[in-house]
């Protein structure tokens, strides 16, 4: 009886403990999700009342060269910054993965731009990217080298932000490649040279595919980064040189608030989360189905 | 040999990763005509562009907004994802199943989707320039639950029976024995929350227009893109390291748990 009468007591505090997180999830999740099936249908600028489109917000993204021109911004800047991110965090973690005296400090250091707000970094690359006084193009001119323009030629301001992104976020996947690295059985490497397997090989045939699973989750979160990127153009360039740096997420940006397309915003976010899902599924399957060489 | 290569490249690294900060602080207390040079030493020190972008936006009203705003954030996302996390982990109830499954729902939702809805909510609400709509979407947080969550299934159950006999209530057992035993996840879910809170931009770019009621990073952003800041450099360089010193300070103080909560944050993916 007694028994009976405690467990039903705290099947109530439970559901006492809870009922916050559900209002919660209720009004910020589950309303605007079912909100945003409404909206993808409307025509909407807040002010006047809404008026059913049908269709037409997806016939207009279907034809509107801009959506594309994000979409392909967004795909330049991952297939730039993800290779990028991977090579540099893993050399780094291979390094500090050597028992070194101070290599506390140095993966601290590494770390720094990640905890660092991004309109700061941004800030500070514009500097570093000036074409007249910035850092970098100083440093070429010291050395007899062209300046580059780094941000104001369309060919090149995209790949600038995606250095810039993997500097200030490539301490994250340095730590998880460490993690990774650790995991790692031992026995296998002695294993291994016991066979007489080289550093290489051992690196080719033991370090890379053990550490499959970290690189899905480096390339998934960095694909997810890509799609969320907006104050770095938004600060950097505003989306140009020629729509050059017009990311996915600033476009949408606009679309609601220069224009007041509530509607067509709403329609943009709703087909970037699906493509969002649909990248980072076949990303999982390709890179899970890769065969451990 | 090697280890001089491996201390050469490690040094390289921390040149790369730690020199433009340092180049912009010291930047911020240059002269102007000094900044765009290399050299970590000045001709003069200077406070000159501190005093001009404090005379051109309101810094230090967005600091307290952004203080405001990350500490409600950070304490509403640790109280509540702790009462649920327990929940999770340690109560029978009806609809636990469904409520987890609901969390890991939310987690893999693009906020792409509902982040037009969101806003639209504020503006029914009435929140859109407001505390309450600066704060209010990320009061609570999914991830954060499922953190608490995973470290509260480790809490020996027999430490939780006991206390029941001796007749402390559910939510005693909560406040009085599980509490006291969360320091390390409250560190890890509260600086992650902090950090995440401090540095975000979009969604006040989103709800508030108000300058008084601007955060941080929105009013220097802002900054930069307008025409205030009159292409100077200097006062460029002194909001960006005001708006960056908190957070390394912070991060000076709890490295370990900063990395580690970050690095904790990667493995959801």
């Amino acid at each position: 009886m007694n028994l009976v009468r405690s467990r039903r007591r705290h099947d109530r505090t439970g559901v006492w403990l809870s009922l916050p997180y559900v209002i919660f999830f209720l009004a910020f999740v589950a309303y605007p999700l079912v909100f945003s099936f409404v909206l993808i249908f409307h025509r909407w600028n807040i002010i006047t009342p809404m008026e059913w489109v049908g269709l037409k917000n997806f016939e207009r993204l279907i034809a509107d060269p801009l959506f594309y021109r994000s979409l392909g911004n967004t795909l330049t800047f991952l297939v730039i910054h993800i290779p990028l991110q991977i090579a540099v965090a893993l050399g780094f973690a291979l390094l500090l993965n050597v028992p070194l005296r101070g290599r506390g400090f140095f993966r601290a250091l590494y770390f720094l731009p990640v905890v660092v707000s991004g309109v700061a970094v941004t800030i500070l690359w514009q500097q570093l990217y000036s074409y007249d006084y910035g850092v970098l193009n100083g440093i070429l001119a010291s050395v007899h080298l062209p300046p580059v323009p780094w941000l104001v030629n369309a060919r090149m301001a995209m790949p600038s932000i995606a250095i810039m992104a993997t500097w200030k976020n490539v301490g994250i996947y340095i730590v998880l490649f460490l993690v990774g690295l650790q995991n790692i059985p031992r026995e296998l490497y002695e294993a291994a040279s016991l066979d007489g397997a080289t550093a290489f090989r051992q690196f080719r045939h033991i370090t890379f595919p053990m550490l499959n699973p970290t690189v899905i989750v480096i390339v998934v979160l960095s694909t997810i980064g890509g799609f969320s990127l907006f104050i770095e153009p938004y600060v950097l360039t505003g989306g140009g040189p020629m729509q050059s740096t017009l990311s996915g997420m600033l476009y949408i940006y606009n679309q609601a608030f220069y224009f007041g397309h509530m509607g067509y915003a709403a329609a943009l976010g709703f087909v970037y989360a699906l493509v969002i899902l649909g990248v980072v599924l076949i990303q999982k399957k390709v890179i899970e189905r890769e065969p451990a060489t | 040999m090697r280890k001089t290569i491996v201390y050469g490249v490690l040094a390289g690294g921390a040149i790369l990763f730690g020199y433009p900060f340092v180049w912009m602080m010291v930047g911020s207390l240059k002269p102007e005509l000094d900044i765009s040079s290399l050299s970590l030493l000045p001709s003069s020190w200077s406070l000159h562009s501190y005093t001009a972008v404090l005379g051109k936006i309101p810094l230090a009203r967005a600091f307290l907004n952004s203080v405001l705003v990350s500490l409600a954030t950070t304490a509403s996302v640790v109280l509540f994802g702790s009462m649920v996390g327990y929940a999770l982990a340690k109560l029978n109830f009806i609809g636990r199943k469904l409520l987890y499954v609901l969390i890991l729902f939310t987690m893999m939702i693009p906020f792409q989707i509902t982040l037009i809805p969101q806003y639209i909510l504020m503006v029914k609400l009435g929140w859109t320039d407001s505390y309450l709509g600066l704060v209010a979407p990320s009061m609570m947080s999914a991830f954060g639950i499922i953190l608490f969550r995973q470290f509260f299934m480790a809490v020996p159950q027999a430490l939780i029976e006991a206390a029941r006999i001796d007749g402390c209530s559910e939510v005693g057992i909560l406040v009085r024995v599980i509490w006291p035993l969360s320091r390390p996840v409250v560190l890890t879910v509260g600086l992650l929350t902090f950090m995440t809170s401090w540095n975000e931009v979009l969604w006040p770019m989103m709800v508030v227009r108000e300058r008084s009621l601007m955060t941080m990073p929105q009013i220097v952003a802002l900054f930069t893109i307008g025409g205030e800041a009159e292409s100077q450099l200097g006062p460029l360089l002194a909001a960006a390291t005001m708006l960056s010193l908190p957070v390394i300070v912070a991060y000076a103080l709890f490295q370990r748990q900063f990395i580690e909560s970050m690095a904790s944050s990667g493995v959801k993916g």
